[in-house]
Formats: structure tokens, sequence, C-alpha cells
């Protein structure tokens, strides 16, 4: 049964239809709704042409939208920070101090976490961080506290430090996997020619990290800008990220071009700071050859 | 191997800071006193008889189950279909295609939903189960994909031109060759898509129509102090539950890497 080029393609095309086509109905022309709605007037569960930018150009005047999109960005980045920092030495540790028959069940313990109940995880933050939880009775037996501190009122920060548990464990694994195939003779060739390991690890394991790092930083930020659960839970809702602000305008308020828009523009904004990290990593990469 | 004490602290002190929350869920669902605090009041099983009791609990776990069987087994069929296409086969147009079906991983969950309920609302499509799971499988449907890529890179092709060779129809070469080789990978991808699809939130909440859903549900329980030991019960059982189904999906991945003759390389995602 020796194949054509023309058959190869018609079977591959056969056998990638059922998926390509549930994708197409229930995800591009979904997508491509949400751009036109966009551009159309309307409000109170109505669009109606003509079609206009007012939209947009409602999101560039009013404040409420920048500061929105500026706040979950920032959380965001945040977030992604602090994850990608702690997570690096545990890659380390995991890809250059473990026996290589141990590094599975290592790794199979960083990501159990990431596997349990996102719910649950952070409505137990909510219980533990919130007024009078554990940390406020732990605090106040201890004597640090007199009174109640309930951090999961304190809004960003605790929001922050919320998210940074809940997508810790994505972190490590793309950066263990870039560790992984750094070439350890070029660590000793470093050391033999008398770089001291902290200078071989800055000069030459952390630049050839950098994929892993920028693919953790992605992992990281796309979730976390999006998240509703935590805003909505932690800092009593009153600090709204995009996916919240998202569900005010298109359920709530009913304005479907105006949310659309907004959606259209946070997914262009998430897209771009994505762009960025991933050009980041291409200069990181042409600098280091 | 080198020892690294301060590395191997940060490690131990990161996996304490990461398991932190879930420890404390068996350590207070047994516990007498109706408030999370120290110190523990007394080993009980009220609340455990209490969550078992709960009507809309069981229910809402009854709706979830359905969802995540019905999504876990459509995803991982779409899955099939496009892991399979995408390394046999050479396409025009797949590319781009293959970029459709993995949008989902980098699109902000509450995106997807959005625009699938603007859609459904105006189609005057009524919410239902249905719509939940058929939201989920767009989710689910890039991590089957991912993980049956790498089952399908690791079949040795020559065993399928043998089998062509000697006689066997495309299809039977499939079922009687690829399928039994690709099942462990199969098996894998149905528990993470399962496994996902029980935790999903977001989905669940904007396009089921207020039915039942155990994610929803404990999110919503979770405001009432008087429900929170009932739900530490639940939680506990749930961790219980993922972590036996995750260490069979990894159980069966590394028999499946053993299986093809392949090396492993960490695990999945």
């Amino acid at each position: 049964m020796a194949q054509t080029p023309g058959s190869e393609a018609r079977t591959g095309l056969k056998l990638i239809s059922p998926t390509a086509i549930y994708v197409i109905l229930l995800l591009a022309v979904p997508l491509a709704t949400v751009l036109i709605y966009s551009v159309m007037t309307g409000g109170r569960g109505i669009v109606a042409f003509p079609l206009t930018f007012e939209n947009y150009a409602q999101l560039w005047s009013k404040s409420v939208y920048g500061y929105i999109m500026f706040k979950s960005l920032m959380v965001a980045l945040a977030v992604t920070f602090i994850t990608v920092m702690l997570a690096y030495p545990v890659a380390y540790f995991v890809s250059f101090h473990v026996k290589p028959e141990r590094k599975s069940l290592w790794l199979f313990l960083i990501t159990i976490p990431f596997w349990t109940s996102y719910i649950i995880r952070v409505s137990l933050w909510f219980v533990i961080l919130g007024y009078d939880g554990l940390l406020d009775k732990a605090l106040m037996a201890l004597g640090i506290m007199d009174s109640q501190l309930n951090f999961a009122s304190y809004g960003i920060p605790a929001i922050i430090f919320v998210l940074a548990h809940a997508y810790a464990p994505f972190a490590v694994l793309p950066i263990f996997v870039s560790l992984e195939k750094v070439d350890r003779s070029l660590l000793e060739a470093g050391q033999d020619l008398g770089e001291s390991r902290w200078v071989t690890f800055l000069r030459v394991t952390l630049p050839l990290s950098m994929p892993g790092v920028i693919a953790a930083a992605l992992i990281v930020f796309i979730p976390t800008v999006g998240d509703y659960v935590t805003p909505k839970l932690v800092g009593d809702g009153k600090e709204p990220m995009i996916a919240n602000f998202i569900e005010t305008q298109l359920l709530r308020l009913q304005n479907m071009p105006q949310g659309s828009a907004f959606a259209v523009a946070s997914m262009l904004m998430v897209g771009i700071v994505s762009v960025i990290f991933v050009l980041l990593n291409r200069r990181f990469l042409g600098g280091s050859k | 191997m080198k020892r690294a004490p301060i590395l191997r602290g940060f490690t131990l002190f990161y996996l304490l800071f990461l398991y932190s929350p879930i420890l404390l869920l068996p350590i207070f669902a047994f516990n007498e006193s109706k408030v999370m605090a120290f110190p523990l009041q007394g080993f009980t099983l009220t609340w455990f008889v209490e969550m078992a009791s709960d009507q809309n609990l069981r229910n809402a776990a009854k709706n979830s189950l359905i969802i995540a069987l019905s999504v876990a087994t459509l995803s991982t069929v779409l899955g099939i279909f496009a892991a399979r296409a995408s390394v046999r086969y050479r396409f025009p147009g797949k590319a781009p295609l293959m970029s459709m079906i993995m949008l989902p991983l980098v699109l902000p969950e509450m995106i997807v939903a959005m625009a699938l309920l603007v859609v459904l609302l105006s189609l005057n499509i009524p919410l239902s189960l249905f719509t939940v799971i058929l939201g989920q499988v767009l989710i689910c449907t890039p991590f089957a994909v991912a993980i049956l890529t790498s089952a399908f890179q690791s079949l040795d092709r020559s065993l399928e031109e043998a089998a062509l060779d000697l006689g066997e129809t495309p299809w039977s070469t499939f079922r009687l060759i690829i399928l039994p080789l690709v099942m462990p990978g199969i098996m894998a991808s149905f528990l993470i898509c399962f496994t996902i699809s029980f935790d999903e939130f977001i989905i669940a909440n904007f396009l089921g129509s207020g039915q039942p859903i155990l994610s929803v549900y404990i999110f919503g329980q979770f405001r009432f102090p008087a429900k929170v030991p009932s739900m530490l019960a639940l939680g506990t059982v749930l961790v219980c539950f993922s972590i036996i189904l995750l260490g069979f999906a990894e159980y069966m991945r590394r028999r499946g890497i053993a299986k093809a003759g392949g090396k492993d390389s960490g695990g999945f995602l």
C-alpha cells in the first residue's frame, strides 16, 4: 500500500476532520462572533447595526476599563515573577541534585497539589486567611497581633498570594525540562577553565535554561490574568479582574457589544504580552549563540 | 550527586507551602469543632456523615460524574483523531488546524466560556449539562492531544507497515496493532481529562444554568461558615480520589513508554 502524497493528504484531513470541525464550530465561530459583536451597537441584551468603533473608543476614554486591565496585568506579572523565582531553585535542585531514578517521584510530588481541586484550594485560603480564620487565630495566640488581621480582605496582595500558590507547580516543569537539556560537560568545561560555580551558573546554565523560564512565565501568566475565582472569593470581590469584569458587562449589564470589545481588548493584551515574552526569549537565544 | 543543603531545604519548604492547605483538609475534617482552629477538639466522623446525607451534594456529584465521564470520553476520542493525523500524516492546513485545536491552552478560560455563551444565547439554545460538556471538551482536548501525540510518536512505524504488508486493512492494522500500543496513552488522556473536567469551575458555572455541579456547589458552600466542616470532609475525599486517579494515570503512562521501548522523560504536561 504505497501512499501517494495526494492520498496521504486526504487521509490526514479525513482523520483530523472530526476534531477540526468541533473546534471550528465551538471555538472559531464563537470567537468570530465576539469579534463582530464588538463593533456593533446596542445594549441590554441586543446587538444591532450599524457597525461602529464606538465600543473601542469607550474602552480608551473611560478609565475604569484601562484600570481593570492594568490591574489584572500587574497582578498577573507579579504572580508570574514570584512563581518563577520560587520555582527556579526547585527545578534546579531536582535536575542537578536528585538521582535520575528519583526525579519522576519528585516531579510527581510537586504536581499533585496542582491536580487537586482548584476550587477547594482557593476556598481553603479564603477560610485560612479570612476574618478570624486560622491565620488570625494563630497570630493572636502567638501574641503577634492583638486583633484580627483579616489578610483576605487586603485585596490585591491577598489575590497575588493565593494565585501564586495556586499556579506554583505550573512553573517548575518547563524550567526542569530546559535544565535537563543543559549539557553537563559545558559546566565542567567552565569550571576547568577556572570559573567559579556561581559564574558558571550565570554564564552557562542560566542562559541555556531561559527558554524554560519563558515557557514557565507564559504558562503562569495566561491563566492568572484571566482568573475568575480568586478575585471573586479573596479580597471580598472588591478587586475585580478581567474575567470578573467581563461577567459584569456581558451577564449583569447585558451589554454585549461593550463586553465583547472588552473581551477582545483583553485577548489582545494577553496576546501582546505573550509575544513580548517569546521575543525576549528569541533575543536571549540569539545573544547566547 | 553533590549535596546541596540550602537548595534541598528550600525545595522541602516549597513543597510544604504547596501542600499546606491540602494537609489542613484531613486534620480539620476529622475535628469535632465547627471552626477551623487549633487545638483540635477530638476525633469525629460527623462531617463525613453530614456530607454523605446532603441530597444537593449528591445530586451535584452525580451531575459532575456524568459531565466528567462524557467530557473525558469525547476529548480522548477527538484527541486520538487529531494526534494520529498530526503525527502520521502530512496534509495542507495542518499547522493552522492544530493551533486552532491547541488554542484553548493559551486563551483565558473566561473568554472561551463567554464566547460560547454569547453564541448559545443568541441561538436560543437552553443551557444544560450538555452545554457544559460541549464547553469543557474544548478545554480538555488540547491536553488529550498533547498526551496522545507523545504516545503516537513513540510508535514504531515499521510495525504498522509490516501489518499492512501481511494483508491487514488500514482499519484492522489500527485496531490490532496501533490501538493496543497506544492504549496506556489513551487511558492517561482519559484520566487527565476526567480530572480537569471534574475540577473545572468557569464553564460549569456559566454554561450550566444553575444546575448543581460539584465545583460550583463547593464554591457556593464555602461562604457559609456552618457548611465549611462538611466541605472539608468532601475535600478530603476528593483529594484522595484524585491522588489515586493520578497515580493510576502515571502508572499507565510509564507502562506505555516501557511497552513502546522508550525512555522515561519526566511526568505529563
